[in-house]
C-alpha cells in the first residue's frame, strides 16, 4: 500500500468545517467589544477605571497563554508587566515621548525577557515551578526597590512625559484618550492571541499542556516552545505594562510586586482560564468589585477578595466563564428539540 | 571576632524560628503534596494568642506557650476538616490560590480584631538584657530561642524516627495509598500531623513577635521565607528542613549585616538557583 | 548497506546499584515484524525506553538507519523515523481523535510552530487525518472527546497516533493490552498491512498474536536476550518454557 486511500470526501469535509467554526467569530465576542466600547458613552462612566479593567484584562489574557493554553503556573507574572511599565517609563522620562514606538519597544524587551525565563524554567515543574517563578518575581522587585538611582525606588520615576497618540490626541485627566488607546491596542492584541491560539502553534501548546511526554515521542519541540509560550506571553504583559504607563504617566514598584502577580492569577481564575475571555470577564469582576469595596472598607476589602477566591475555588472550579457555559449547556440540553 | 560569631549566633536563633514555624507545612507537604501558604497565618494567629494571652490576662510568657500550640493546632485541624481535605486532590495551584484567598481573609480578620499597627508587648524581666557565654555577649532572649528551637528539632526527629506514630507519619510521607492499604488510618494520622504542625507554627509565630515584629501583614511578609526553607530543604524531610532554615537564617543575618544595600537579594537569587540546580530540594524525594 | 535499521551495541543500564541490562546488542532489520516477549521485570520496556530516548543508557551505542543516535533527543529520533507508542493510554484527553491527529501531522511535517494562520488552513493534514481515523473505523469518533472514549478505541488512537508519523521503525508497547481477542486481531491485520519496508518491534503478551504475527522473536530475561529465533522454533523451545515459569 503506497498511498492512503482517501476518506470519504463528506467525511473529510467535516474536519475542515470543524476547525473553521472553532476559530469563526461568535456573535457574543463582538458583543463583548461592542459593550466594551460603549462603555465609553455612558454617562458619568469612569473612563480611567474602564481603561485600567481594559489593561488588567490584557494582563490576564497574557498570563492565559501560559496557565490555561500551556498549563505552566508562573506567581511572577508580574516581572514582565513591571518590565513594560518601567521601559515605557524609561522612555517617556529620557524624551522618547513618541507612545506607540516606545509600546513595541517596552513589548520587545519584556520578551526578551520572557524568553530568558523560559529557558530557565523549562526543566521545572509543580512547586518547584512556583517557587522559581515566585523568586524572580521578588528578585526584580528588590532590585527595583533599592536602585533609587535608577528606578526613583519607593516614589517610583518621575517627570515622565507622553507625547499625544499619532500626534493627535493627549492624554487628559478625563481619561478620554487612555481609555481609547487602552481599547485598541488590547483589542488588537486580543486579535493576534485569537489567531495564536486558533493556530497550528496553539494547538501544540494545547498538545504539550495535555500530555507533555507523548508531545515529545510526537517529535515536538517541548522546551522550546515553553520558550516561546514565555515570550509571547511576557510581550503582552509588557504592553499592558507600558499601557499603564502611559495611560497615567507614573509607574511605581508596585507594579511589579508579588501582589501583582496573585492579583492576576486571581483575576483569571475567577474568569476562567483556556477560554481568552477569562481574563477580561475577570479583570471587569475584580477590579470594579476592589473599587466598590475599597471605596466602602479601605481597610478590610481584602477579605471579601480573599473570600470571593476561596468560594471560586471550591465551587466553581473552572472560573466563572466555563461555569456558566456548562450551566448554558445544561439548560440547552434539557430543552427537547434543540439541536445538539 | 567576637562581632562575627555574635552575627552567627543571631543567624541561628533566625533559623531556628523559621523551623518551627516551616516543619509542619514540610511535612504535610511530602504527605498529601498539599501546598499550604496560609502556614503564616497560622504563625501570625499564634503571635496574637500571645500577646493577648500576655498582655490581656496577665499570663506569664512560659504559660503562654503550650497554649498558643494547643489554641493553634485546634484551629488548624479545624481548617483542614472543614476546608483543606476537600483539595487534597486538586493541583498544585488551586492549593495555591485557595490558601492565598484564606491568607487574604486572616489579615483583613487580624486588622478587624487587632488593629492594623505593630503589637506592642512587654517580655518578662529574666529573658531580657544579655549574658555572657564563652565570652561573647549574647542576648538572653536568643539564647533561648536556639535551645528551645533545638530541644523542638530534637524531639521531632527522634519521634518521627523512634515512635510508633512517627513509623505511622514516615509511612504515609512514603506512600499514602500503600500506608492506607495496610490498614493505618491515613486521614486521623493527618489530622493529627496536621494540628501540630499548625501548633508549631502558631509557636514559632509567638516566639518570632518580639524579634520580627507583629502586624496583619505578618503572613505576607515570612510567607516566603517559609517556602523557601521548606523548598530548599525538600518537602517531607525534617532534616532538610532544619538544614535549610538554620542555612537561611544565617544567610540572611549575615548578609543584612554586612551587605545591607542588597537586602534579600542575595537570599532570593541563591534560592532560585538553588531551585533550579535541584528542583526536589536538598533531601526531597526524586533529588 | 545490510538490512539493519535499528541496532543497539553492548548497551548497558542500571538505576542506582540495580543492573538492568549488562549489555544488549540488539539488530532489527528493515520491514521485519519482530517480538519481544519475556516475564514481567524481563527490561522489554525499559529497552524500548533506552532505543527511544526516554532515557540513557550508561554505556553502549545505538544505532538508527546507519547513524549513531545514542546522544540524540527523543524529537531527533522521531524525525528520523522512530515512533513508539505506549503500554498504558498516554493521549490527549482533552482534545478529540482528528485534533490529536492532526497535531502529529504538523509535527511531521514542520507546521507546528505556526502561529499566524489557522489550523483550519492546513487543508491537507486535516484530509489525511481523517482519512487515518476512518482507517481504523474512528470516523465517527473524530469529535468525541478523547477522554470519553472506549478503551479499545483510546488503544487504537494510540496506533493511529504512531503511524501519522509514517515511521520506518515502529516500537509498540503491547499494542493489544486491554483488547478483546478480537480487537487484539484486528489491530495486528491493520498493522500487516502498513508499507512493507516498515519495520515492526513489538511486546506482546499475547502469545496467538506474537506467533501469528511476528517474523522473528527475541525473548528476554532478567536484562538479557536469552534467544532470538522464529516463532516455530520460540516455541518449542524448552528454554523459554525455563525462563518463564522460573524453574
Amino acid at each position: 500500500m503506497s498511498v492512503m486511500e482517501p476518506a470519504p470526501a463528506a467525511v473529510s469535509q467535516s474536519g475542515h468545517d470543524y476547525f473553521a467554526t472553532l476559530a469563526r467569530w461568535k456573535i457574543w465576542e463582538i458583543l463583548f467589544w461592542a459593550a466594551l466600547a460603549g462603555c465609553y458613552f455612558v454617562p458619568e462612566m469612569d473612563r480611567m477605571l474602564m481603561s485600567r479593567v481594559i489593561i488588567w484584562g490584557l494582563f490576564a489574557m497574557s498570563l492565559d497563554i501560559l496557565l490555561g493554553y500551556r498549563g505552566i503556573p508562573s506567581l511572577g507574572h508580574a516581572v514582565f508587566f513591571g518590565t513594560g511599565a518601567y521601559v515605557a517609563g524609561f522612555c517617556g522620562k529620557y524624551g522618547w515621548s513618541e507612545p506607540i514606538s516606545a509600546l513595541f519597544f517596552a513589548m520587545a524587551v519584556a520578551a526578551a525577557l520572557g524568553w530568558l525565563t523560559g529557558k530557565l524554567v523549562q526543566r521545572v515543574a509543580g512547586v518547584g515551578l512556583l517557587m522559581v517563578t515566585l523568586g524572580l518575581n521578588l528578585i526584580l522587585f528588590d532590585f527595583v526597590l533599592r536602585s533609587t538611582d535608577l528606578t526613583g525606588g519607593d516614589d517610583g520615576l518621575q517627570g515622565i512625559v507622553i507625547a499625544p497618540v499619532l500626534n493627535m490626541f493627549r492624554f487628559d485627566i478625563y481619561g478620554r484618550t487612555a481609555f481609547w488607546y487602552a481599547l485598541v491596542v488590547s483589542f488588537i492584541l486580543f486579535i493576534a492571541t485569537r489567531i495564536l491560539v486558533n493556530s497550528p502553534f496553539g494547538l501544540a501548546l494545547i498538545g504539550a499542556r495535555e500530555n507533555p511526554r507523548r508531545m515529545i515521542t510526537l517529535g515536538a519541540p517541548v522546551e522550546g516552545d515553553v520558550s516561546r509560550a514565555f515570550m509571547i506571553a511576557a510581550a503582552i504583559a509588557g504592553a499592558a505594562g507600558a499601557l499603564l504607563t502611559q495611560t497615567t504617566q507614573t509607574v511605581a514598584p508596585p507594579t511589579l510586586s508579588f501582589q501583582r502577580s496573585a492579583d492576576v492569577l486571581v483575576i483569571l481564575i475567577i474568569g476562567g482560564a483556556g477560554r481568552l475571555y477569562g481574563g477580561f470577564i475577570g479583570a471587569i469582576v475584580f477590579i470594579l468589585l476592589q473599587d466598590y469595596l475599597s471605596s466602602i472598607s479601605p481597610v478590610y476589602w481584602y477579605f471579601w477578595i480573599g473570600l470571593l477566591l476561596v468560594v471560586i475555588v471550591s465551587f466553581f472550579r473552572k472560573g466563572l466563564l466555563p461555569s456558566l457555559d456548562a450551566l448554558l449547556q445544561r439548560f440547552i440540553k434539557r430543552k427537547p428539540d434543540a439541536p445538539s | 571576632m567576637a562581632s562575627i560569631l555574635t552575627v552567627l549566633f543571631n543567624g541561628v536563633a533566625y533559623g531556628f524560628l523559621l523551623f518551627v514555624m516551616s516543619v509542619g507545612l514540610s511535612v504535610t507537604l511530602g504527605m498529601m503534596n498539599f501546598v499550604n501558604l496560609a502556614q503564616a497565618s497560622f504563625s501570625m494567629l499564634g503571635g496574637y494568642i500571645l500577646v493577648t494571652a500576655m498582655q490581656s490576662h496577665g499570663l506569664p510568657f512560659l504559660v503562654c506557650l503550650p497554649i498558643v500550640f494547643v489554641l493553634v493546632g485546634a484551629v488548624s485541624v479545624i481548617v483542614e476538616r472543614l476546608i483543606f481535605r476537600h483539595f487534597y486532590k486538586t493541583d498544585d495551584l488551586t492549593q495555591v490560590l485557595l490558601t492565598i484567598g484564606l491568607v487574604f481573609m486572616s489579615i483583613a480578620m487580624a486588622t478587624y480584631f487587632w488593629g492594623g499597627s505593630y503589637q506592642r508587648f512587654d517580655m518578662p524581666s529574666w529573658i531580657i538584657g544579655q549574658k555572657e557565654i564563652f565570652g561573647l555577649t549574647l542576648e538572653t532572649y536568643r539564647i533561648f530561642l536556639v535551645g528551645f528551637g533545638a530541644v523542638m528539632a530534637v524531639a521531632l526527629i527522634f519521634g518521627l524516627e523512634r515512635t510508633q506514630l512517627g513509623a505511622m507519619v514516615r509511612a504515609c510521607v512514603d506512600n499514602r495509598r500503600v500506608a492506607g492499604a495496610c490498614g493505618l488510618n491515613t486521614e486521623l494520622i493527618f489530622a493529627f500531623t496536621f494540628a501540630i504542625g499548625g501548633g508549631l507554627a502558631g509557636l514559632g509565630g509567638a516566639l518570632s513577635a518580639n524579634l520580627l515584629g507583629l502586624d496583619p501583614n505578618f503572613p505576607l511578609r515570612y510567607l516566603v521565607y517559609i517556602l523557601i526553607v521548606v523548598s530548599v530543604g525538600g518537602m517531607g524531610t525534617i532534616t532538610g528542613t532544619l538544614i535549610a532554615a538554620l542555612t537561611l537564617g544565617i544567610a540572611d543575618v549575615l548578609g543584612k549585616y554586612y551587605f545591607p544595600q542588597f537586602g534579600s537579594f542575595i537570599i532570593y537569587l541563591l534560592t532560585v538557583a538553588f531551585m533550579l540546580w535541584r528542583p526536589h530540594g536538598l533531601l526531597g524525594r526524586g533529588a | 548497506m545490510s538490512g539493519i535499521i535499528l541496532e543497539t551495541r553492548h548497551m548497558r543500564m542500571a538505576f542506582g546499584g540495580l543492573v538492568i541490562f549488562e549489555g544488549i546488542d540488539f539488530a532489527l532489520r528493515r520491514g521485519e515484524r519482530h517480538a519481544i516477549i519475556g516475564p514481567n521485570g524481563a527490561g522489554k520496556t525499559t529497552f524500548v525506553n533506552l532505543v527511544t530516548g526516554l532515557l540513557k543508557p550508561i554505556s553502549g551505542t545505538i544505532w538508527l538507519d546507519g547513524q549513531d543516535v545514542t546522544r540524540q533527543s527523543p524529537q531527533q529520533r522521531v524525525k528520523s523515523g522512530l515512533v513508539r507508542t505506549f503500554q498504558i493510554n498516554s493521549l490527549f484527553k482533552a482534545l478529540n481523535p482528528l485534533e490529536s491527529v492532526l497535531l502529529a501531522l504538523l509535527e511531521r511535517d514542520g507546521r507546528g510552530r505556526i502561529a499566524w494562520q489557522k489550523v483550519a488552513a492546513e487543508k491537507q493534514q486535516i484530509d489525511e487525518a481523517m482519512a487515518l481515523l476512518a482507517r481504523f473505523g474512528l470516523a465517527g469518533d473524530a469529535y468525541t472527546l478523547t477522554d470519553s472514549l472506549a478503551y479499545g478505541k483510546q488503544r487504537l488512537l494510540e496506533i493511529v497516533l504512531a503511524l501519522a508519523l509514517k515511521p520506518k521503525v515502529l516500537l509498540l508497547d503491547e499494542p493489544a493490552a486491554g483488547l478483546s481477542t478480537q480487537q487484539g486481531h484486528e489491530v495486528f491485520s491493520q498493522l500487516a498491512n502498513l508499507p512493507g519496508d516498515t519495520a515492526i518491534l513489538f511486546i506482546e503478551h499475547d502469545m496467538n498474536l506474537v506467533f501469528q504475527y511476528a517474523d522473528i522473536v527475541s525473548v528476554f530475561a532478567a536484562g538479557s536476550m536469552v534467544l532470538q529465533d522464529s516463532p516455530e522454533n520460540v516455541r518449542k523451545s524448552p528454554r523459554v518454557r525455563e525462563v518463564y515459569l522460573g524453574a
